[in-house]
C-alpha cells in the first residue's frame, strides 16, 4: 500500500518546485503521483494507488469525519468566544483538520504525542473530554491543569498527550528522549514529535533530529507545514523546497504528503509510525497544508498576505474533500453532513454551557506543583498575599477582570 | 572507611544508584567510553552497558531536552554538561521546560532529571572554564540547586538528587575534584536537601560560603580564631532549597554576617542571603552585612587569583565586620 506522497531519503527524490500553491507546479503533479523533481531532474513515478478507504471500514471513516467536523466546530465557536471577550486567546486549526485527525488515527493508544499548537484534534481522539478542553480555554477550576497556561495549551496524561509549550520546537528533544526510554525497555511504543514549519529554524529541531538519527529511536517527526509562522512565509524560513528533505541530513527518511487529504496523512503517518515501532528508526513526515485563519486570534492575516493566495486553499477544504470522497464511496449518506454539523454544534455548546460558569482555580493552587513538596517559603509568600487581600478588602483576580 | 576524592565519591554514588535502580541512565559528551573528561563516570559503561551509560552528540540543549523526555517516560536520567560555562544553550530547556513541566501541566507530568556539571574556577580556565552561575538557576522555581563542598556531601547529595522527585542541578566545583578528600562509605546514603552544615561554631561572626569557598573560609576562620575572633562557618550545601533557619539562627547569635562566593557580586546568590537576613533578622545585626565575591568582570585567565576570593580577603572582611 502506497499513499500519495513524496518520499526522500531512500533514493527517491523530494517533491520540489518553489511554488507551494495547489493547482500548479511540481507539488500538484507529485500529489497526483506523476512526477517528482530531484536536482532539477524529473523522475516518473508509478501511478497513484487508491486511498485505503475500504481498509479502514465505514465506522472508522465516519468517526474520522465526525472528529474533523468537531474540531472545526470547536474552532469556530471558540474564536467567537474570544471576540466576545469570554476567553483570552485562541489558536485555530481551521484548514488543518485532515493533518491533525489523520495523525490521531495513525497512532496507537500506547504511543506518545508531543504536540505543537495545532494538534488539539489528537487530544480529542485520544480521549480528552471536550469539556476539559473548553475548560482549559477558560482557565477555570474545571481545567485539569489548574488554569496554568494560556488557552489551547492542552495536556492529557492518560492519553500520553504532553503539555504544550508556547516555545517553539522545545518539545522535540523531549519526544526523542521519551522514545529512547521506550527503546531501552524494548517496548513497541512510538513517540510522535509535532512541529510546524517555523520550528525547523530552531536549534531544538536540529538537536532532536540529530539525536533521533544517531540513536535510531522510535520517534516520528510530524510537521504540519501550513506555510506561515505568524507573519513569516515558508520561503523566508528555509531555503529547502520541502521540509521532508531535511531528514536526509539527519540520516533518516523524510516523506511529504498532502496535508489536506486525511487519508493521505493517515497512511503516511501510519507507515512512519509502524516503521518506527518495528525498529526502523525515525521518519520526518511533512503534511503540506495551509493556515486558513490567523496564527491566533491576536493577528490579522489580511495585513500580511493576499487573499489570492488563500483562495485556492479554501477550495481544498479538507473536510469538504473528505466528505465528497466518503459520499462517492457510499460511506456517508446524503443527510449525514448536516446531522453531523448539528451534533458537533450541540457538543461544543453543551461543553461551553457546562464549564463557562465555573469559578477560577482556588488561590491555594498558585503555589502547588512547583516542586513535589510545597516549600515553606511559598506558604509564607501566599500568607503575605492573604494578609494584603484581607486588609485591602478586595480580590486582585476579580479586579483584573480576567 | 575508605578515603575518596570528590570524583571517586561521585563515581561511587553513580555505581551505587545504577546498581540499585535499573531506571538510572547516565549520559553526556565523552561520558561513555572515556568516562568523562574528569573521569566522574569512569567504568560505568563497561559495568552497566552502552544503553545505560553513553556518549551523546555535542549539544547541550539536546542532552537536557532528551533527559526530560526520558524522565517523563519512567527513566531516571543523570545528564552531564561538560562545563557549567556551556550550559547556556540548555538554559531554555532547563528554565522553561524542565523546571516548569510539573507546574504548567497541573501536576500531571514531572521530570526528575539530574543535570550534573563541573562548575567554578581556580583551575586556570579563563572565561569558558571558570564560571559559577548558580544564581541564574536559583532564580527559577521548580529546580533544586546543589553545590557540595566535600566528597562525603557530594556522594550523599548526588544519591539524594537521583532519588528526588524534582529536577536537580548538581554543581561540582572542579577545583575540588582531586584536591578534596574525605572518608566516604562504599554503601549508598543520602543527605537531605535544605540542611546546612555548620563546619565551625562561633559567637562573633557568621560566615556563609559554598563550594570551593568553604575551604577558603575554613582557612580564614582559623586565622581569625588565632586573633581571638570566633566565627561560625555555615555551608548551605543546597542553595535551593536554602536552609534559611540555620543562617538566621546563627546571625541572631553572632549579630554579624559575611557571605563569601566566587560568583560575581551583582545579583549573586549572596544578595539573596543578605536580603533574607535584612528581612528577618536585621535588628540582631551589629554591623553591615559584607560580601566577599568574584569581581563584576568576566573570569580572567592570568589574573584569576585576583578575581577569586582568598583567605586574606575573607579575613579582612571578618575583621572589619567585627571591628565595625
Amino acid at each position: 500500500m502506497q499513499a500519495p506522497q513524496d518520499r526522500v531519503g531512500t533514493g527517491v527524490a523530494p517533491g520540489a518546485g518553489q511554488t507551494l500553491a495547489p493547482g500548479a507546479g511540481a507539488l500538484q503533479s507529485s500529489l497526483r503521483g506523476e512526477v517528482v523533481i530531484a536536482g532539477g531532474t524529473e523522475i516518473l513515478r508509478p501511478p497513484p494507488v487508491p486511498p485505503p478507504v475500504a481498509e479502514l471500514g465505514p465506522e472508522v471513516l465516519r468517526a474520522m469525519y465526525r472528529a474533523m467536523v468537531l474540531v472545526r466546530t470547536l474552532d469556530t465557536k471558540m474564536v467567537v468566544l474570544q471576540r466576545q471577550g469570554r476567553i483570552a486567546f485562541y489558536g485555530p486549526i481551521t484548514g488543518q483538520e485532515a493533518a491533525t485527525i489523520g495523525l490521531a488515527y495513525a497512532m496507537r493508544p500506547e504511543d506518545w504525542i508531543f504536540p505543537a499548537l495545532r494538534e488539539a484534534g489528537v487530544a480529542l481522539v485520544r480521549g480528552l473530554e471536550l469539556e476539559a478542553m473548553v475548560a482549559q480555554c477558560f482557565g477555570n477550576v474545571r481545567d485539569i491543569a489548574k488554569g496554568r497556561q494560556m488557552p489551547c495549551h492542552y495536556v492529557h496524561r492518560a492519553g500520553n498527550y504532553y503539555a504544550m509549550s508556547s516555545a517553539i520546537a522545545t518539545q522535540l528533544p523531549h519526544a526523542v528522549g521519551c522514545a529512547y526510554a521506550s527503546k531501552l525497555r524494548r517496548e513497541p511504543v512510538v513517540s510522535v514529535a509535532c512541529l510546524g514549519d517555523g520550528a525547523v529554524s530552531e536549534g531544538d529541531f536540529h538537536a532532536a533530529a540529530n539525536f533521533a538519527g544517531v540513536w535510531r529511536v522510535p520517534c516520528v517527526f510530524f510537521c504540519q507545514n501550513n506555510q506561515w509562522a505568524i507573519t513569516v512565509p515558508y520561503r523566508l524560513q528555509s531555503a529547502t523546497a520541502t521540509i521532508a528533505e531535511k531528514a536526509v541530513a539527519y540520516g533518516f527518511e523524510g516523506v511529504r504528503c498532502d496535508g489536506n487529504d486525511v487519508l493521505a496523512v493517515y497512511e503516511t503517518a501510519r507507515q512512519a509510525i509502524e516503521k518506527a515501532r518495528a525498529g526502523g528508526g525515525p521518519t520526518l513526515v511533512e503534511a503540506l497544508t495551509y493556515r486558513i485563519l490567523g496564527h491566533t486570534t491576536s493577528d490579522d492575516p489580511s495585513r500580511y498576505r493576499d487573499e489570492a493566495e488563500v483562495a485556492p486553499w479554501r477550495e481544498r477544504d479538507p473536510i469538504r474533500l473528505f466528505e465528497e470522497r466518503l459520499r462517492e464511496q457510499g460511506v456517508l449518506a446524503a443527510a449525514e453532513p448536516e446531522a453531523t454539523a448539528a451534533w458537533a454544534k450541540e457538543q461544543v455548546e453543551g461543553a461551553i454551557r457546562a464549564v463557562e460558569g465555573a469559578p477560577p482555580p482556588p488561590l491555594e493552587t498558585l503555589i502547588e506543583d512547583v516542586v513535589a513538596a510545597t516549600p515553606a517559603r511559598l506558604r509564607e509568600q501566599l500568607a503575605e498575599l492573604r494578609r494584603a487581600m484581607a486588609r485591602l478588602g478586595h480580590d486582585p483576580l476579580e479586579r483584573s477582570g480576567h | 572507611m575508605p578515603v575518596m576524592n570528590y570524583i571517586q565519591a561521585l563515581n561511587s554514588a553513580l555505581h551505587n544508584e545504577m546498581e540499585r535502580d535499573p531506571r538510572v541512565v547516565v549520559f553526556g559528551e565523552d561520558v561513555g567510553r572515556a568516562g568523562g573528561v574528569f573521569r566522574v563516570t569512569d567504568g560505568l559503561q563497561s559495568r552497566f552497558g552502552e544503553e545505560r551509560c553513553f556518549d551523546t552528540p555535542l549539544c547541550e540543549q539536546g542532552i537536557v531536552g532528551a533527559a526530560i523526555g526520558m524522565a517523563l517516560n519512567g527513566l531516571k536520567p543523570v545528564a552531564e554538561i561538560q562545563f557549567m560555562d556551556y550550559i547556556l544553550p540548555a538554559y531554555d530547556q532547563i528554565a522553561n521546560e524542565l523546571a516548569t513541566i510539573r507546574y504548567r501541566s497541573g501536576g500531571q507530568f514531572s521530570a526528575p532529571v539530574v543535570v550534573r556539571t563541573p562548575a567554578c574556577g581556580g583551575i586556570h580556565g579563563g572565561h569558558y572554564h571558570s564560571q559559577s552561575t548558580e544564581s541564574i538557576f536559583t532564580h527559577v522555581p521548580g529546580i533544586h540547586v546543589v553545590m557540595p563542598s566535600d566528597p562525603y556531601d557530594a556522594k550523599g547529595l548526588l544519591i539524594q538528587a537521583i532519588r528526588s522527585e524534582d529536577p536537580v542541578l548538581f554543581l561540582e566545583p572542579k577545583k575540588l575534584y582531586r584536591s578534596a578528600r574525605a572518608e566516604v562509605p562504599e554503601e549508598p546514603y543520602t543527605i537531605p536537601f535544605g540542611q546546612a552544615k555548620v563546619l565551625r561554631e562561633g559567637t562573633d561572626c557568621t560566615v556563609v560560603a559554598w563550594g570551593v569557598m568553604v575551604h577558603v573560609c575554613k582557612e580564614a576562620v582559623e586565622q581569625a580564631a588565632r586573633k581571638g575572633i570566633e566565627c561560625e562557618l555555615i555551608d548551605p550545601r543546597t542553595l535551593a532549597p536554602l536552609d534559611e533557619e540555620a543562617i538566621l539562627e546563627s546571625v541572631r547569635k553572632t549579630g554579624r554576617l559575611v557571605i563569601v562566593h566566587e560568583a560575581r557580586r551583582n545579583t549573586g546568590f549572596g544578595a539573596e542571603i543578605a536580603a533574607l537576613v535584612a528581612e528577618k533578622a536585621i535588628l540582631h545585626l551589629e554591623a553591615p552585612i559584607r560580601r566577599v565575591t568574584g569581581f563584576d568582570v568576566h573570569c580572567p585567565f592570568t589574573l584569576d587569583p585576583y578575581f577569586l576570593p582568598d583567605a586574606p580577603r575573607v579575613l579582612l572582611a571578618i575583621e572589619e565586620t567585627v571591628g565595625f
